[in-house]
């Protein structure tokens, strides 16, 4: 008896809280990654809005001033609080600018091969047969590319410019959603719901738009999350390689490269770009997979 | 509708094509079904049954699947006939499929609502507040208590059996003349499956609808069922009314199928089963395909398959004992 009356008195505590939408979101964002979301907002903001927070013009040269230390350092001033490259540049504007680069290529490559690769996803897992086989092995000529190769090959072709990148970077990126959204198509396809929609009498579109797609936008929004941090250190690598967007436009890779000439007597050149990858490329991933468990349906209730 | 019939399959023969040689699934099937009527499909697993049902429904898995031969004549058209585009009017309109999953029948990431109401928009021209109201009154029909607040909710928070109500209420949603249940009952447990058949049967005076249900649960097609169609092989071996069969069993598989019931009355160590395993549908003997297990074997059943006789009228069987 008592245990029946604790037992309801447990599952009225749980509804409570199932209608407490509330408690809900408060659960929610107790276990959100507040330091990644936190980093990445600053990242969007200053992509947004750069050219209205940066102290200095990231451009500008200034011989009087080149290879400052950080402000703590000897000889640093808070007027150049990161301090200057080589050409005097302050680095925290070339920081900021950097990063509307970095969000610039990074979105549209990201929304651009999600898309291309969702598409194929589809068309291959439902439809199968020989548009399958097809589509596969042209995802799996563009696996097998190593990725890095080819894309200094591109852009050697192509020439240096930003538009290129994204270019080269849609190219060598949407085989990986492809493949993987597949096998989540296969997956879900086999489901009876899907049966029953056909049975019912829905179009194949419709099929794959409204029954598979969405089972699958859990994954493909994991996927981007993570492939923004790969677009990025792409992005960056190429520049850093000088292949990338070309100066004097501060792309993080190219501040790299431009510090390592000067890593002994001015470490801070390629410090702060570096680190400013890792943080942002760590909170896409930890972002990532935050959002794999909170997007799945038996997850929201709890 | 001339014969009063709401489907006739006539000599259905549906064949996969593999790389082990042609499996006769349905192997020239045919039965026929009176408005309001209710068929039941019994047999093994893998006799044939739910390609039977697939096959009306022209949803054959392909390209392996093909329907090689027969008819099925639906509301006085054939249904093998018909392009792809129109039978995707038929299909959820007028012929409805109840699968055997509740639980992986809905879409996980749809409402409930949404799910309802697919059919009715898909296949009638209302607008949003009519396909709305329409979504409540079905899923009232299948009692689903204070259909506003659960037309909103995920499949993941309704248990087994409200999902199954659900996927009738789907099925049902755009009144089809004929219903197929491919076991629905047999992922329920038994309480629920009471409820779900009683459901059904309700629904199905109310609309005069036609049902096919595939079951291996005679207690089901005891209570649900009028007429009884016995699977062996991709052949139906045996069909009559439901009383006429329980009464009186020809064919030695449906006697053997009803022995295999435990009888409330006789106290039994050992339940009754029938030897052997049924035989692979790609390597059939040449006799009657049930030869090799059935008990009062004779030496004709290995030649020829036995043809169909009438035992009286609406009873009839496919078996050497009895012509």
């Amino acid at each position: 008896m008592a245990d029946l009356e604790r037992s309801q008195r447990v599952t009225n505590i749980s509804w409570l809280a199932k209608r407490n939408s509330v408690s809900k979101i408060r659960t929610a964002m107790r276990k959100a990654p507040w330091v990644s979301v936190v980093i990445l907002i600053v990242f969007l903001v200053c992509g947004l809005f750069g050219t209205f927070i940066m102290p200095h013009d990231p451009l500008k040269t200034n011989f009087t001033e080149t290879l400052n230390p950080p402000f703590w350092q000897e000889g640093g001033s808070l007027r150049y609080f990161l301090g200057t490259d080589y050409m005097g540049r302050d680095i925290l504007s070339r920081l900021i600018q950097g990063a509307g680069i970095s969000m610039q290529v990074g979105f549209i490559v990201i929304t651009l091969a999600g898309i291309l690769g969702t598409v194929v996803a589809l068309l291959s897992g439902y439809l199968g047969g020989w548009v399958d086989t097809i589509l596969m092995r042209i995802t799996d000529t563009f696996l097998s590319m190593p990725y890095l190769m080819i894309a200094i090959a591109l852009a050697a072709v192509l020439g240096p410019s930003k538009n290129n990148i994204i270019l080269i970077l849609v190219i060598l990126g949407w085989a990986g959603y492809a493949r993987v959204l597949r096998g989540e198509v296969l997956r879900v396809k086999e489901g009876d719901f899907v049966r029953l929609a056909i049975v019912a009498g829905c179009s194949k579109t419709r099929i794959m738009l409204r029954h598979i797609f969405p089972n699958i936008v859990n994954t493909l929004v994991v996927l981007a999350t993570l492939q923004l941090g790969i677009v990025i250190i792409m992005e960056s690598s190429l520049s850093f390689l000088g292949l990338g967007v070309p100066p004097p436009e501060p792309a993080w890779g190219s501040m790299c490269a431009d510090g390592r000439l000067h890593i002994f007597n001015a470490w801070w050149i390629c410090f702060w770009p570096g680190l400013v990858i890792l943080l942002v490329v760590l909170s896409a991933n930890l972002l990532g997979d935050w959002l794999r468990v909170r997007l799945d349906p038996k997850f929201r209730q709890l | 509708m001339i014969s009063g019939n709401v489907i006739e399959v006539k000599d259905l023969k549906t064949y996969f094509f593999t790389s082990r040689g042609v499996v006769k699934a349905v192997d020239g099937v045919s039965f026929r079904l009176k408005e309001g009527e209710t068929l039941g499909l019994v047999g093994e697993s893998g006799c044939g049954k739910s390609i039977t049902c697939l096959s009306i429904l022209r949803l054959v898995p392909r390209p392996a699947g093909r329907i090689v031969s027969g008819e099925i004549i639906f509301d006085g058209e054939n249904l093998l006939s018909k392009s792809e585009k129109e039978m995707r009017h038929i299909r959820g309109r007028r012929i409805s499929m109840i699968l055997q999953d509740p639980m992986t029948s809905l879409n996980p990431v749809l409402t409930i609502g949404d799910q309802v109401a697919e059919p009715v928009r898909i296949h009638q021209n209302l607008d949003k507040i009519m396909v709305r109201e329409k979504v409540k009154e079905m899923l009232r029909l299948v009692r689903i208590p204070s259909p506003e607040v659960r037309m909103r909710e995920y499949p993941h928070q309704m248990s087994g059996g409200m999902r199954q109500r659900i996927v009738g209420a789907m099925v049902l949603s755009c009144q089809p003349q004929l219903l197929i249940a491919d076991e629905p009952t047999t992922s329920l447990d038994v309480t629920i499956q009471a409820q779900f058949l009683r459901l059904l049967k309700e629904i199905q005076q109310q609309s005069n609808l036609s049902m096919i249900i595939v079951t291996h649960d005679f207690g089901i097609v005891a209570k649900v069922c009028d007429r009884l169609a016995v699977m062996y092989a991709g052949k139906i071996v045996e069909s009559a009314d439901v009383r006429d069969l329980f009464n009186n069993p020809i064919h030695p598989y449906t006697k053997a199928l009803l022995n295999s019931l435990p009888k409330m009355e006789v106290k039994v160590d050992k339940l009754f089963s029938i030897e052997g395993q049924p035989p692979e549908l790609h390597d059939l003997p040449p006799g009657c395909s049930f030869a090799p297990r059935c008990s009062e074997e004779k030496e004709i059943c290995k030649k020829a398959y036995p043809p169909q006789s009438v035992v009286k009228d609406g009873h009839n069987v496919c078996c050497w004992l009895h012509t």
